[in-house]
């Protein structure tokens, strides 16, 4: 009976839930993977004989430094994107946003949520050349969960959060986890890597994984080298011999590098970067998993009036920031969930308009008692060419609104100290991301999150929060979220802008490229076609 | 012996104060290194253990005397943000020692560019007594020195890079790799270096030729029947080239410390940008060795220059 | 025939008139003085009056190329250029001459007092001038802006005491040189105050030499505040500056050359005009 519920449990896990980020089921699904197929499609138009070659070797340009080379330790988003392809976890995403069995080759769940547990599959070596053994789970989920030294490295697996609380080992085959508390999304934080056991306490361990690539070298500011995976367990994967991650000089000159042949694909085009290279290389879009909003302080004095926050919410012209900014590729949001999460979102762009309502707005600040305008300073991380050219064109609308906007470029360090974790700012614009389970874009607003930073205050909100959490019906979930979604529109908590697109420039002898929904860059699949 | 000790004192007088500053500058400003590893997903237990394995959670006083005594023992400490394996952090000495060449080859480039254009274009201009020669120069050199790095940069970029494609921008390769290769890249940022700096040490040395020209030996020896060939190579250009060494002096410690922008415009990965990004990710221990060691060459720079003025012109005394 | 010869003087005289000129007059001064004049004249106008608005955007109108319309083109977001290097020129001279200003003054107190009193101060000065003379004045501005807030005043701070190291030095020779003159023992015989043979007796004289490191500054400010700018730590956005629209132009080169053309062109007539115009100044005198 146990098994054959976790079965089914597996099944609708897989089905629906686990495909997270994706778009879950059903339309996004197809249009998401529209949008790959059809760039696939034309690469098999533009090259004939698109036939998958193995060999070769691709540099992918990466704007950010990596900030560990201990998979557990990374945090950077720039840093993970490089490292799925060296590390693995038991399981691990697929392009779909499903989960597919990596270490494991299969898992079940107990009935009441509580008990993992995890089959390894056969044959599966580190770069090392050592197999993988139930004694390398256990450490690398006991270093995770803080078992090990008392920290947790990654906090959903945390024990004091209802994550790991212990790691048995059945046999040589089998391993059985416990969980402090039941949840449909905790699954996800299984694609933690698995390591060597010891690995993360010996200094001079070189990161060694179960990836389709091997570490090679890594040199501060020029970038990583990865090498093919001879014995990866996946049949037939990789195709190339090398990739390097070469962090471009800057956003700006990753052009001239593209065209100039210096690297060969490259991952974070802007608009007007993209029209500039089509013709000349592959250019490839999908949605992102990153909301960005017009983050607005409710504890600040003049922003603690919900109607100010509307009237800013009405005051933007959401489908001017779209085309000055992401050339028209961006869905617009006005809450935090991704329209590509089919199964939780819901379309409430219509309550502030994608437009601008002057009059409304105008009106709103009247009543707040602002009949002049109020002034706004928005502090924006200057590393975000993104986010910087976006305050620039909202700076210009709020204009017209009396809404007096002033732009503080802040250092990213700075950013993080002032305004993410001292919340010492009135206005930021940045992005929130989806890191994987869809709950994560909607946990960081209750009152007490240590990363609700724009200090939303609602009671309903938490309440119905935590009933979203221990909900292990997946259509009350789904009702739960887009409850959520609602009241931070009706409180206009923050003025959420837009979904943008992520951009790919890739060079034409390669196909191949998959998007994923979450934030990696899998090099395994990339192939040279014969010319 | 006297001055030499007393140029010593200054030397370390002046790094003491640069690094106490550079210390007291990172209490102060925003931000700190555990939130730029951790960023937006710090955890307060995550942020504890990285403090204490990073250190800070001692008092400023005594973390700022231990770095001391580690330097003194030539322990330079480790980077804060960047790895070295997967459990160790870069050793400082090991990361600036990687990036040090790129930097220290730019403006040994550089210079041989200067040296080589600046010296004979110079004597031609002094020598030309062509009014259209004098005023093309003139202004040819005003107008090289109004260019500013990183503009000059980004022409030779576009130009040399997107329209003649003479090099591939951002094709920077490792020293260690391709030596050859490296050379090649470098020889356009050294340009965009040089090319104001030429403009400024020809206008100087034609200024010089031209002070000399009409000083007294130069009658004197015209009077005994010197050509003006032996006049010119063998007493003017030898005596004007002496201020030129010391004007190239200073235009050395200017080339270190102008590479942080061109660096920046052709994706060096030298000591200019490491220095740039270590502030932004508040990695102290990179930071305070890096102004240290800009700052001792360029006294070093300027003691030298110094030096080799007292040598080649004895009038002057040791004072 | 005498017609002819008449015809040919006339032809002869316009350029034979500039030959004279370019050799006996003073062509650095009056080719300075235009440029300068153009460059101040429409950064001051920039100040009152643009032909377009400076921030606002139009979608249709990106990356129009030069015209009788837009001079300079339009940007990124349909900017007009030329508007934009207006009121970008106008900043970048009024913060450098700000600059100069600042450092200038703070020069003179320095230099004065440690130069004519030496000693202990004088060292302590010299080696604090050291300091932030090695001390990279990027790290330097950035230390400052980040402890200050990032603005145009701050700007100015901390480009002035960056600059100032220069002035002290120069400032503090010319009053070692000139506070063993005989007509300054004179005076000091005759009993005259500390203060007074400091700013009345010597100051003066110390004016053309000081005139011509204000020059360079300047011109120096100018280069500084774009570098500064270029790198994203000094004016900042929405308000225009040359720097700043050198980095964003950088990613469109290709596309549209005429967006880093306009405004590294401008400072590099800004600095052009200036040091001409102080080689004038030079000749002159």
């Amino acid at each position: 009976m146990k098994k054959r519920f976790s079965v089914l449990m597996v099944a609708l896990l897989i089905m629906t839930a686990l495909s997270g980020c994706a778009g879950g089921t059903g339309e996004s699904s197809e249009d998401k993977s529209s949008t790959g197929t059809s760039a696939a499609e034309s690469n098999a138009t533009d090259a004939p004989n698109a036939e998958p070659t193995y060999g070769g070797s691709v540099v992918v340009g990466i704007q950010q430094d990596i900030d560990s080379l201990d998979p557990h330790k990374a945090t950077a988003a720039g840093t993970k994107e490089i490292l799925f392809n060296i590390f693995e976890g038991l399981v691990k995403v697929d392009p779909n946003g499903n989960l597919m069995n990596a270490v494991a080759d299969g898992y079940s769940i107990s009935e009441d949520g509580l008990v993992y547990t995890f089959t390894l599959r056969e044959g599966v070596k580190f770069h090392n050349g050592n197999a993988v053994t139930t004694e390398d789970v256990k450490y690398s989920l006991e270093r995770v969960s803080g078992i090990l030294d008392g920290t947790a490295l990654i906090s959903t697996l945390s024990a004091d959060k209802g994550g790991i609380t212990s790691v048995d080992i059945l046999d040589d085959k089998t391993v059985q986890v416990t969980v402090g508390s039941a949840n449909l999304e905790l699954i996800y934080s299984f694609t933690a890597a698995i390591i060597p056991a010891g690995s993360g306490e010996d200094a001079n361990a070189q990161p060694v994984g179960t990836g389709p690539f091997s570490f090679v070298s890594y040199k501060p500011q020029e970038g990583i080298v990865v090498a093919k995976n001879a014995e990866y367990w996946q049949e037939g994967l990789p195709y190339l011999d090398e990739v390097e991650f070469k962090i471009v000089n800057s956003p700006d000159t990753a052009l001239m590098d593209l065209q100039g042949g210096s690297i060969d694909v490259y991952p974070y085009l802007t608009d007007s970067q993209a029209t500039e290279l089509e013709g000349t290389f592959q250019v490839l879009a999908a949605p992102s998993n990153v909301v960005q909003a017009l983050f607005l302080n409710n504890a600040d004095e003049t922003l603690s009036n919900a109607k100010v926050r509307q009237a800013i919410c009405y005051a933007l012209d959401k489908d001017s920031v779209n085309e000055f900014v992401y050339g028209g590729n961006a869905s617009m949001v006005s809450s935090a969930m991704l329209p590509t999460l089919q199964d939780y979102y819901v379309d409430l762009n219509e309550v502030y308009g994608n437009a601008a309502n002057i009059e409304m707005a105008k009106q709103l600040l009247t009543e707040a008692g602002y009949p002049n305008g109020v002034d706004l300073e928005i502090q924006v991380p200057s590393n975000y060419e993104v986010h910087m050219q976006t305050a620039e064109v909202i700076a210009e609308q709020l204009k017209a609104a009396n809404i007096n906007a002033v732009i503080v470029p802040v250092e990213w360090g700075t950013w993080l100290e002032e305004v993410y974790n001292g919340r010492k700012y009135q206005a930021t614009i940045s992005g929130i991301t989806c890191d994987q389970t869809p709950g994560y874009l909607l946990n960081r607003f209750q009152a007490e999150s240590s990363k609700n930073f724009i200090n939303y205050n609602n009671a309903a909100y938490d309440e119905t929060y935590l009933k979203a959490a221990a909900s292990l019906d997946l259509a009350e979930k789904a009702n739960y979220y887009k409850e959520l979604q609602n009241m931070l529109v009706e409180d206009a908590g923050t003025a959420f802008i837009a979904a943008p697109p992520i951009t790919v420039a890739v060079k034409p002898e390669l196909a191949g490229y998959t998007f994923y929904p979450i934030y990696v860059q899998d090099m395994s699949v990339v192939y040279y076609t014969q010319q | 012996m006297r001055y030499f000790l007393k140029k010593i004192f200054t030397l370390i007088m002046t790094l003491f104060i640069v690094s106490v500053a550079a210390f007291l500058a990172f209490q102060i400003i925003p931000g700190d290194v555990v939130g730029s590893i951790l960023g937006t997903e710090a955890t307060p237990e995550r942020e504890a253990q990285l403090r204490e394995e990073l250190g800070l959670n001692d008092p400023p006083v005594v973390r700022y005397v231990n770095w001391m005594t580690d330097v003194l023992k030539g322990d330079l400490g480790e980077s804060y943000r960047y790895s070295k394996s997967m459990n160790e952090m870069m050793p400082v000495d090991e990361l600036i020692g990687d990036k040090l060449p790129v930097t220290l080859w730019l403006a040994a480039l550089s210079l041989v560019i200067i040296v080589v254009v600046s010296i004979p274009l110079g004597v031609f201009w002094a020598k030309s007594r062509n009014r259209f020669v004098d005023a093309f120069m003139s202004v040819l050199t005003q107008t090289t020195m109004a260019v500013p790095a990183f503009f000059l940069g980004i022409l030779v970029t576009y130009l040399f890079g997107m329209v003649f494609k003479w090099f591939v921008p951002g094709g920077y390769v490792s020293y260690e790799e391709d030596f050859g290769g490296f050379l090649k890249y470098l020889i356009f940022p050294a340009v965009s270096i040089a090319m104001p700096k030429i403009a400024m040490t020809a206008r100087f040395l034609r200024n010089s030729m031209l002070t000399e020209m009409h000083s007294d030996y130069v009658r004197t020896a015209r009077s005994k029947g010197c050509t003006d060939r032996q006049i010119m190579y063998g007493h003017v250009l030898r005596n004007a080239l002496m201020p030129v060494v010391t004007f190239l002096g200073m235009i050395i410690a200017e080339i270190v410390a102008g590479s942080i922008v061109v660096e920046q415009v052709f994706g060096l990965p030298g000591i200019g940008r490491l220095l740039i990004s270590s502030i932004s990710t508040r990695d102290l221990p990179v930071v305070q060795i890096l102004v240290m060691y800009i700052t001792a060459v360029v006294i070093i720079v300027y003691f030298l220059v110094d030096i080799l003025y007292r040598v080649i012109d004895p009038r002057i005394s040791h004072k | 025939m005498q017609k002819k010869e008449q015809q040919k003087g006339k032809v002869n005289s316009v350029p034979h008139k500039l030959v004279k000129w370019l050799k006996n007059g003073n062509p650095y001064l009056w080719i300075g003085l235009f440029m300068t004049g153009v460059a101040v004249g429409l950064a001051v106008l920039g100040i009152f009056w643009t032909p377009y608005s400076t921030t606002e955007m139009s979608a249709a109108e990106r990356f129009v190329g030069p015209s009788l319309k837009h001079l300079f083109g339009t940007d990124n977001f349909g900017r007009d250029i030329f508007s934009r290097v207006m009121e970008g020129a106008g900043i970048t001279i009024l913060i450098s001459s700000l600059v100069v200003l600042f450092s200038g003054t703070l020069g003179i107190l320095i230099g004065a007092v440690t130069g004519y009193m030496g000693g202990v101060v004088d060292e302590l000065v010299m080696r604090v001038t050291d300091a932030v003379n090695g001390f990279p004045s990027i790290l330097l501005a950035l230390v400052m802006i980040s402890i200050m807030g990032s603005g145009n005043q701050n700007l100015i701070l901390s480009l002035g005491i960056v600059f100032t190291p220069s002035f002290v030095r120069i400032v503090r020779s010319e009053f070692i040189r000139l506070r063993d003159a005989d007509y300054i023992s004179r005076a000091r015989l005759m009993g005259v105050g500390r203060l007074r043979i400091l700013f009345v007796h010597i100051l003066p004289n110390i004016f053309s030499t000081f005139w011509v490191s204000v020059m360079i500054g300047f011109n120096n400010g100018i280069l500084a505040e774009s570098g500064m700018s270029y790198l994203g730590i000094g004016v900042q956005p929405p308000e225009a500056s040359l720097g700043k629209m050198l980095s964003d132009a950088q990613g469109y080169l290709m596309k549209a050359p005429w967006y880093a053309l306009a405004p590294g062109l401008t400072i590099v007539w800004i600095v052009l005009g200036f040091s001409l115009l102080s080689e004038g100044i030079r000749r002159k005198s």
